[in-house]
């Protein structure tokens, strides 16, 4: 399998190139169609509005104290033992867990599922310092041995099939080729067991923070995490700033939103709260537990009171299992971290609208992904927001704010503008249109790649209005 | 100005200005108003339909059915506890039976790999449970530690019928959690699984491949 580097500058390309492969095509509209109707099912019996609108109200108090209860997050975990750190940047973060890693003399790290590290390339950052850092989730370790990057913030492996990773495992660890799912998974779960057992530092991310006790929560089915953060002697949480929480009891609502939005799951079968390294008198867990907090752009999304929703998703990826953009392209198409309009309307932020110019404006702003979205982040309306701040129409506070804007184009349309409010002018010049029809250019750019060349009627509908009135008056 | 209070000040002095915390109402989330059976069945339901086996006992009796679960699965090394009482009991009954009992209450240091790859099944007491997702909640102990219940390939919990509560967050209020939590604190909802591979359900990953519940009943409940 071709091993491809992709970026959201060239996501027209990459688009075009998904589209045209049956097989990516195939396995995203299976999964998606799984996923939005396990979704529908599990939700049936509950008042979802009710509890999307406590979800989006919980996240909402926790931004709107978001400095206090970082402090106070952080006096809790230090009360609780554990090192609380910050970082301002992905470069930042990186540097801090790696001298976190040689202060133990580490060569050795094994890794829960988390989106910040990807968001950071943590492990490059890693490898390049000498240490390996090994995926434990079974879908980032498939996709950490392919030498590619997640394509779901979920399900990290949603593009590959069994066959495909049958062969992967063949070929990386010499596993027999076939399509017995327990076999593969029998197989990873003993070359991992080892990896646990060895490793000198874990670590994971943080599905939410809670201030209130200095508790940190991970959600997940599989036990890596629980592994990740209990086996090595030391333990490592990697989180955004957004990810605080006020008190414990906000943490039940996100949990049900969370699994049942992500998976259709009522549950997951591990919900992980960890409070603390192992204390004297306990047997096992880390020495030394810490917690790096990350801000790497989210202060400056945190400004503007539009662009703040942004901050409140807790990353379950129902948007792109419900976008029919995401589920014709696929995941690495969009060349980002965080795909599928969550990646439309983050990575924008983080990367600049420069390189992420054709992210904001690929949706069709149907409005799947603000109608399921667990905690009512209004996704379509900070798409159009993201398109008025790259063509220079908003307030400028988005990095590449304006990158798209043209002259050209905005002459083009204060032409238009001038020319549909003054009826007179527009008359003479639809009619001129009319008689110069037969010169019509049969390549207009991107418009005629799928479609027909547009050509004006002979006589606009306005003329042929008027001549009908007059002959019905006449007769 | 170290990263710290920079990320602090930005986040005081937003542009858009303060911002004013909403009241939150939590009525969805509680209130379910169920009784003692219609619990027991949706818990038993709900964690029976994510592969854990579900057995029912007594009190009374329970040490004989947890002997009959160790001889049915062949379990030859069980890692358990001391003091609870739960350990404890079992202990005392099992004396007699062929399983080798394994001290968990030692630091993993000793017998990491000896836990990794001899032990069966580890035995755990429960804090409870919650009936709306079928899971069992437990705070592990210096008896009775996290691993016991996620590296061993089975792991037994044994649960009181009566501790059943309707949801997480009735837990979380009834048990005032936020007044202190422990180390770490756990809600399992069958063995471990993954939907990796082409979504295509697959137990025991990572952690335990099987979850037996015993639960026991009270004589007047039963």
């Amino acid at each position: 399998m071709s091993v491809q580097t992709y970026t959201p500058r060239e996501f027209h390309r990459q688009a075009h190139d998904a589209l045209g492969n049956p097989q990516i095509r195939a396995n995203f509209r299976k999964a998606m169609d799984g996923l939005m109707s396990k979704r529908r099912d599990v939700f049936s019996d509950w008042d979802l509005d009710a509890l999307r609108e406590l979800g989006a109200n919980i996240r909402q108090r926790a931004l709107a104290r978001l400095p206090e209860l970082l402090e106070q997050l952080e006096a809790n975990c230090q009360a609780n033992g554990i090192r609380v750190h910050w970082a301002q940047d992905g470069d930042e973060a990186c540097r801090i867990i790696r001298e976190l890693c040689e202060a133990r003399d580490a060569k050795s790290v094994i890794k829960g599922k988390s989106m910040v590290s990807e968001e950071m390339h943590l492990n490059t950052h890693l490898e390049g310092a000498g240490i390996e850092a090994l995926e434990s989730d079974l879908g980032e370790y498939l996709v950490q041995l392919n030498e590619q990057t997640p394509s779901h913030i979920i399900m990290p492996a949603i593009h590959l099939n069994t066959d495909e990773i049958s062969e992967i495992m063949h070929d990386k660890t010499g596993t027999e080729r076939t399509r017995d799912v327990d076999y593969m998974t029998a197989a990873a779960r003993a070359q991992l067991r080892e990896r646990f057992m060895a490793a000198d530092v874990g670590i994971s991310g943080v599905n939410f923070a809670v201030a209130e006790t200095g508790t940190l929560c991970l959600v997940e089915n599989e036990g890596n995490g629980r592994m990740t953060t209990t086996v090595p002697p030391v333990h490592i949480a990697v989180t955004g700033i957004e990810k605080v929480v006020e008190h414990l009891r906000d943490v039940p609502p996100l949990y049900a939103l969370l699994t049942r939005s992500a998976t259709g799951q009522h549950v997951t079968t591990y919900f992980n709260m960890i409070s603390g390294p192992r204390k004297p008198d306990e047997h096992d867990g880390p020495e030394e537990v810490h917690l790096v907090l990350v801000d790497n752009g989210r202060s400056s999304i945190y400004q503007d009171d539009e662009l703040l929703d942004t901050l409140r998703c807790i990353r379950c990826g129902a948007c792109m299992n419900h976008c029919p953009v995401y589920t014709r392209v696929g995941g690495h198409t969009y060349g980002t971290t965080y795909p599928g309009p969550i990646g439309k309307i983050l990575m924008p932020h983080m990367m600049g609208l420069a390189e992420t110019r054709d992210l904001p404006s690929a949706s069709s702003l149907c409005g799947a992904c603000g109608e399921v979205c667990p905690v009512k982040i209004p996704i379509p309306d900070l798409l159009v927001r993201l398109r008025k701040e790259s063509v220079g129409e908003g307030r400028g506070n988005v990095p590449g704010a304006g990158v798209k804007r043209h002259r050209s184009e905005v002459l083009a349309w204060k032409g238009f503008q001038w020319l549909a409010t003054h009826p007179g002018v527009w008359r003479s010049a639809m009619a001129i249109a009319g008689k110069l029809r037969g010169w019509m250019p049969t390549r207009l750019g991107g418009w005629t790649d799928y479609r027909s060349t547009p050509k004006p009627a002979k006589t606009s509908l306005h003329a042929l209005v008027k001549r009908h009135r007059r002959e019905e008056g006449s007769s | 100005m170290s990263s710290r209070a920079r990320i602090l000040q930005r986040l005081r002095d937003r542009t858009d200005g303060a911002l004013v915390p909403p009241e939150s109402d939590f009525s969805v989330m509680t209130g379910r108003g169920w009784g003692v059976q219609e619990r027991l069945e949706r818990f038993e339901r709900l964690i029976s339909s994510v592969h854990a086996e579900v057995i029912h006992t007594r009190q009374a009796s329970w040490t004989e059915t947890l002997a009959e679960v160790l001889t049915a699965k062949a379990v030859r090394r069980l890692a358990l506890g001391h003091e609870h009482p739960v350990p404890a009991e079992a202990r005392a009954a099992l004396h007699e039976h062929e399983v080798d009992l394994v001290d968990a209450n030692r630091d993993i240091e000793a017998w990491q790999r000896e836990q990794f790859e001899t032990v069966d099944a580890g035995l755990t007491s429960t804090g409870g449970a919650i009936a709306e997702t079928g899971s069992l909640w437990l705070w592990p102990t210096p008896d009775e530690p996290r691993l016991t219940s996620l590296v061993p390939p089975l792991h037994i919990a044994v649960l009181d019928a009566e501790t059943i509560e309707d949801t997480f967050f009735d837990v979380v209020e009834a048990h005032e959690w936020s007044q202190g939590m422990p180390t770490n604190a756990l809600l399992i909802s069958g063995p471990s699984k993954t939907a990796d591979i082409e979504q295509t359900l697959a137990y025991g990953v990572h952690g335990p491949r099987e979850l037996v519940v015993l639960i026991r009943h009270r004589e007047e409940s039963t």
